[in-house]
């Protein structure tokens, strides 16, 4: 099990939020104080420095127009981590390549960032949040064929060496591509990408990269590693997905006692209760099929929103797997209920600050984390393991 | 009046062909329709066929017309539609085209000038007139429904359908419509950038009619676009919004018979 410590950089000082609209989007810049952004960044980099210290690696990403996520360049964060760290692997998830004009470029970011990291990068791709359209100005309609084809062209570019490649693809054209530097990881630094589709997944596993998925809980979580270990045996990659392909994101804080741990649940809650947006910017057309939009008008739970719908009570997140909280045993075993429920993953990826949680805090529960948590998961989900065994084993018995 | 799909550049295209009953009296009329998935345009169809051949695509993406992944702009239905007329023998046609329909006439009309005897454009968009620091026409993705609505409709209330009532299917050619609406004008919105330096091709009398409550194509935008065509007048549809077909029937269908039968 590896467990990555993820922070949106988040700027939290906000008016009443019904005095806005929405977070995200449209909420105007005027509200964003540099001088507090800059003392904000300095301190989730030191906090990314404590994780790296403990152990625990590091993990960013990228959003725009928004106060839940202040970091719309995440390659330039990404940049200065890598001079700032020395040991931790660096998890970008990831690069919303559907929304970026040139994948080419995308490509040379990452490399270049491999290199400054000497090897150490993780380089995810996220379709994006449909809020990110917007600010993109990006069509929403045919988003997922934009994003493979991207995809599919960053790993040539990383991967090809003997001078110039063309590329006149669906989305792209590009007719000299000979990206400087190359990365140092062969063939090329670990692909990740995030999908809360089991269509999606089912196409990740078929390539092999790993599969992230965020706050999903318990049954969706199940249907798309479920998804990715299929797609991944169709492909003839063999029976056995190693555990270290599927990766679950979730609200996590570890205190030394039951009313410290929930003193900080309630504050990580702010991810979520803090997420108002507003159906326009949630739903933009042809970001889902016409048949889940049809679903929706019917009243069924908008998967893709669940983000700003999940229960916003730590009981609530708790009991719906979307958060662990508690005390170092107690967070241990919900973990282990919940891996075991979804059929393993081996890769923890650990939303451990929000909104209000002030630094002390946070570095808290990293620290118990580290140190009672993580030593623990390390032996009960070695790498070696097999994800979906259990469950492979429990169909094959019953024929 | 019949609808039959016929297969064009590999697309399946829903047609609407009311036959060649009037054929004697006129011309036949291509009518375009809107981009709304729930715009009961056939009725209004309906009634101009009353005095003439009227020829209704549904646009790929729309009704029953397949999208093909190849497919991503007004200009490549401007020439499908263009591929129609040719299939079904009609040398000269008049046209009524609304919104979204409107900016695909235009493109045919600049295209192939000869083909109109009359055009009529009712709320037309695809040109971009104003300043580069404000949207021509309105952002209605970017706003809540329900002020969209207001946009659209004199009067919301009264032509929205009660979606809870409509079936699964109906529901699916709503959004269906949508989604492709997106995939044609999110980039540049709602515009060809070229288009305006095309319309004065256009051989055919044309008049711009927009309802009088349009709160998406502004009468400084109508006139606008009606001065890039050579010979072009304007007119106003009281108590309707971007919808006359639905909301002024009547008085729209007045108002086109009389241009038209000039």
């Amino acid at each position: 099990m590896r467990a990555w410590h993820f922070s949106e950089t988040a700027y939290p000082y906000l008016p009443p939020a019904d005095s806005y609209l929405s977070i995200r989007v449209s909420l105007p810049n005027k509200l964003y104080d540099p001088a507090k952004g800059a003392a904000l960044y300095d301190r989730y980099i030191d906090e990314w420095l404590i994780a790296e210290e403990e152990g625990v690696e590091i993990m960013l990403n990228e959003h725009h127009q928004t106060a839940t996520c202040v970091d719309p360049a995440a390659p330039l964060m990404l940049a200065a981590l890598a001079r700032l760290s020395k040991k931790a692997r660096l998890l970008i998830l990831g690069n919303p390549v559907a929304n970026r004009r040139q994948p080419v470029r995308v490509a040379e970011e990452m490399a270049m960032i491999d290199v400054l990291s000497h090897g150490r990068l993780e380089a995810g791709f996220v379709r994006g949040v449909p809020y990110e359209i917007l600010p993109a100005n990006s069509n929403p309609v045919r988003m997922n064929e934009r994003h493979w084809e991207a995809l599919d062209l960053i790993v040539k570019c990383w991967t090809h060496h003997d001078g110039p490649f063309s590329h006149e693809g669906r989305f792209f054209h590009h007719r000299a591509i000979n990206i400087w530097p190359r990365p140092i990881q062969q063939p090329h630094p670990p692909v990740w990408v995030s999908t809360t589709s089991t269509g999606g997944a089912a196409q990740v596993g078929a390539h092999g990269y790993v599969q992230a998925t965020f706050l999903t809980g318990f049954d969706t979580t199940k249907r798309i590693f479920d998804a990715y270990r299929k797609g991944w045996r169709d492909a003839g990659r063999g029976q056995d997905v190693p555990i270290d392909r599927l990766a679950y994101a979730a609200l996590i804080y570890v205190g030394d006692s039951e009313a410290r741990a929930r003193a900080g649940a309630e504050k990580l809650l702010w991810y979520v209760q803090a997420n108002k947006v507003p159906p326009h910017f949630a739903n933009p057309p042809g970001y889902v099929p016409v048949a889940m939009n049809v679903q929706l008008a019917r009243g069924a739970h908008n998967v893709v929103s669940a983000f700003g719908t999940k229960q916003a009570t730590v009981d609530g997140a708790l009991e719906a797997g979307t958060m662990f909280a508690g005390t170092p045993d107690q967070v241990l075993s919900q973990i282990r209920k919940h891996s075991d429920h979804v059929g393993g993953y081996g890769q923890l990826l650990i939303m451990g600050q929000a909104g209000f949680l002030e630094h002390d805090d946070t570095v808290h529960s990293i620290r118990m984390f580290a140190r009672e948590v993580y030593p623990k998961l390390k032996e009960l989900y070695p790498d070696t393991m097999i994800s979906g065994f259990e469950h492979a084993k429990a169909a094959a018995a019953a024929g | 009046m019949n609808t039959t799909i016929m297969k064009i550049a590999g697309i399946d295209l829903e047609v609407l062909d009311s036959g060649n009953e009037n054929a004697a009296k006129s011309k036949p009329l291509l009518f375009l329709h809107s981009g709304m998935g729930n715009d009961p345009w056939q009725s209004f169809a309906g009634e101009l066929a009353k005095q003439r051949r009227v020829i209704a695509p549904s646009h790929p993406g729309f009704g029953q017309s397949s999208l093909p992944e190849w497919l991503d702009c007004v200009d490549d239905i401007a020439y499908l539609h263009l591929e129609l007329l040719d299939r079904l023998g009609v040398e000269q046609v008049d046209m009524v085209a609304c919104s979204i329909g409107g900016w695909i006439g235009a493109e045919m009309a600049s295209k192939a000038p000869q083909r109109f005897r009359r055009v009529v454009l009712i709320g037309p968009v695809g040109v971009k007139l104003g300043s580069a620091d404000k949207l021509d026409i309105p952002d209605i993705f970017a706003m809540p429904q329900t002020d969209a609505d207001k946009l659209i409709y004199k009067d919301p209330e009264k032509l929205l359908p009660d979606f809870s009532k409509l079936s699964e299917a109906e529901l699916a050619t709503i959004f269906r419509a949508r989604e492709t609406l997106a995939l044609l004008v999110w980039e540049p919105w709602m515009h060809n950038t070229k288009l305006k330096h095309r319309l004065h091709r256009v051989i055919a009398p044309a008049m711009f009619v927009r309802g009088g409550s349009d709160g998406l194509v502004s009468a400084n935008y109508l006139e606008g676009y009606a001065k890039l065509l050579p010979n072009a007048r304007t007119t106003t549809i009281s108590g309707a919004g971007h919808l006359p077909h639905l909301e002024q029937p009547q008085a729209l269908t007045s108002a086109i018979n009389e241009f038209l039968e000039k």
